[in-house]
């Protein structure tokens, strides 16, 4: 992109993709919405306005590297990855119904722009690191950027990561920590002592920054300082809301499984100001 | 084999640009003359060994050819996730070296010891499991692991071991090398056993027996056109392995004569038992509490003759 798009565009953006993963979350009767609606501002903000990649070449080699390492918020990558031209939005429509590309969760190859089969947590970080030193290696003068979440900072694999990547001196390697505060079954800071979790990146050697995970204007400037400058991979922790965008979904972790009825849809979309979607009808099982 | 190892995999990179080596923080000097050769494609990951098989996966991603190289155990129970979804889901090609495997750390103990990592390992799609008998065949293994475009684990000893050929024999995937014919007896070594079976094989010529000596350098994929061969010439087939009777070389050819039952060869595994080795010991003796020693196999051997 030439120009990168006004904060009204990009909140137009974010608020389609919102009502795409609430759609498709409908349509295919899957879970994990709360999830997706918490990081869709931390990608559109990636592939919007930082990402240095070309939808026609996902294979080129100088490409920047994107990885979601909370791979159950794949509708929300597969969404902006349509939106962005790397395959057609109709694919959208066949999410998680048999022999789709698109998976639950992202298969190897699965879809162009999809740079790693994540699901099972604490992979993405550690691969990441791989394609970081490769760039070294080769050399070459991609970046690589990794959203984790919260929960998945219960790996131990993502601290050996962190412990490793400032030593390697990867400042062209970027996280950012879908803060939503929740995780499966309970609030994250309940579940293990997360906090203060700016520090600990900063005490693992990374350059860390806390930013409203909301604000598209924020998290644009964040995604500016790389490779950091200060000669360390940089860490932002974006404090997000689960269920962001959709005020009977936010913060109420019972979305992290729940499946949105037809009428549940058809508000979530008024609210955030787009119009009544076509619906095909749900799979079996699902609410309707 | 360590040392062969070392000086293959530093002759490999000299050659080919894409070889990176991690290491698990093991392997003091051992490396110096790759470091020295090739300064920017060492790394010492710490000890940190899912990590460092994730990191692999994301340099094999970007056209690199990474190698893993520490302690067997640690390398193979505590990855297996990363070993089953990182490279294996992902079809890439990281070659994963276990040193001190099987019972070549038997005096530190169990936790050392790593006697049922090739039945875990061979059960992951598409994953070449490899168990060289001599230093030359971790040489030809390395070559062949680093040619093949599927993930590769390969088990090697500590160092020392004694030398079974006098020259480097051409390494094949799937392939095993025959060192002596013979009949009635087939003798199928897997890993640093082998020294032992080739005693094995010469304690039984002096009680008159006549045994057929193969090495299988690969468990995974199973040299199958050998199994057709040896199952239908000869009486008896003995595997003989640092590895629990489950799951490793004799495991997996138990499997593959379940689905051939008119196979009239009979099935002799000698291996590790299904326990952990609590005695402090040696190698050695810990090969002599599990009965793989050639006296102690020997005497099976003759026993399922008669």
């Amino acid at each position: 992109m030439s120009t990168l798009p006004s904060l009204a565009e990009l909140q137009g953006i974010s608020a389609e993709l919102r009502g795409q993963v609430i759609k498709m979350s409908h349509q295919a009767g899957t879970p994990h919405l709360g999830s997706s609606l918490s990081c869709i501002d931390l990608l559109t903000a990636a592939y919007w306005t930082a990402l240095r990649i070309d939808p026609e070449k996902p294979h080129d080699p100088n490409r920047d590297r994107f990885i979601l390492s909370k791979g159950h918020a794949a509708p929300a990558l597969y969404s902006v990855l349509a939106k962005r031209g790397f395959f057609s939005p109709d694919w959208l429509d066949t999410f998680a119904t048999h022999g789709a590309e698109l998976a639950e969760q992202p298969s190897p190859n699965c879809a162009p722009g999809v740079e790693l089969a994540t699901g099972s947590l604490g992979h993405g970080l550690p691969v990441a690191l791989g394609l970081a030193l490769a760039a070294k290696i080769q050399p070459r003068d991609y970046r690589v950027l990794v959203v984790l979440s919260d929960g998945e900072c219960n790996e131990g694999s993502v601290w050996e990561a962190a412990l490793l990547a400032p030593a390697l001196k990867l400042n062209h390697l970027a996280i950012m920590v879908d803060f939503n505060k929740w995780q499966a079954t309970g609030r994250s800071e309940e579940v293990t002592s997360l906090t203060p979790l700016r520090a600990k990146w900063e005490a693992f050697g990374w350059h860390a920054v806390e930013v409203d995970g909301h604000d598209l204007a924020a998290l644009t400037e964040a995604l500016r300082e790389v490779p950091h400058p200060s000669g360390k991979p940089l860490a932002i922790i974006a404090h997000t809301i689960k269920g962001k965008g959709v005020s009977f979904m936010e913060d109420d972790n019972n979305w992290h499984y729940r499946i949105p009825k037809r009428d549940e849809v058809n508000k979530a979309f008024a609210e955030l100001g787009l119009p009544a979607p076509q619906l095909a009808a749900a799979k079996s099982g699902s609410a309707s | 084999m360590r040392n062969a190892f070392a000086d293959e995999i530093t002759a490999r990179a000299k050659a080919d640009e894409r070889i990176v080596l991690l290491s698990g923080d093991i392997g003091n000097r051992l490396f110096d003359k790759f470091k020295e050769a090739c300064p920017t494609r060492f790394y010492n990951c710490g000890v940190a060994e899912a990590n460092m098989v994730g990191m692999a996966a994301g340099l094999a991603m970007c056209g690199l050819r990474p190698v893993c190289y520490t302690i067997a155990p640690f390398l193979t129970y505590r990855c297996m996730e990363q070993i089953r979804v990182d490279l294996c889901y992902h079809h890439v090609p990281v070659v994963l070296v276990g040193t001190g495997s099987g019972l070549a750390y038997a005096s530190l103990g169990a936790t050392h010891h790593s006697c049922e990592e090739v039945g875990m390992l061979r059960l992951l799609p598409g994953l070449n499991v490899m168990a060289p008998g001599d230093a030359w065949e971790v040489r030809g293994c390395l070559s062949a692991a680093l040619a093949d475009e599927n993930p590769t684990y390969i088990r090697i000893g500590k160092k020392g071991e004694p030398l079974v050929h006098g020259s480097r024999p051409e390494i094949r995937l799937g392939q095993a090398l025959q060192l002596s014919e013979g009949r009635e007896v087939a003798l199928l070594s897997s890993g640093a056993m082998l020294p032992e079976v080739v005693a094995l094989g010469k304690l039984l010529e002096s009680q008159g027996m006549r045994p057929a000596v193969y090495s299988l350098p690969t468990v995974k994929p199973l040299d199958t056109a050998l199994l057709e061969k040896v199952f239908a010439d000869f009486r008896v087939i003995a595997t003989v392995e640092e590895h629990s009777v489950l799951g490793g070389l004799g495991g997996s050819i138990a499997e593959w004569k379940a689905d051939r039952p008119k196979m009239p060869g009979r099935l002799l595994r000698f291996g590790t038992e299904d326990v952990f080795l609590h005695e402090t010991c040696e190698q050695e003796e810990a090969r002599e509490h599990f009965g793989l020693t050639s006296q102690k196999m020997a005497e099976r051997i003759a026993a399922a003759l008669r």
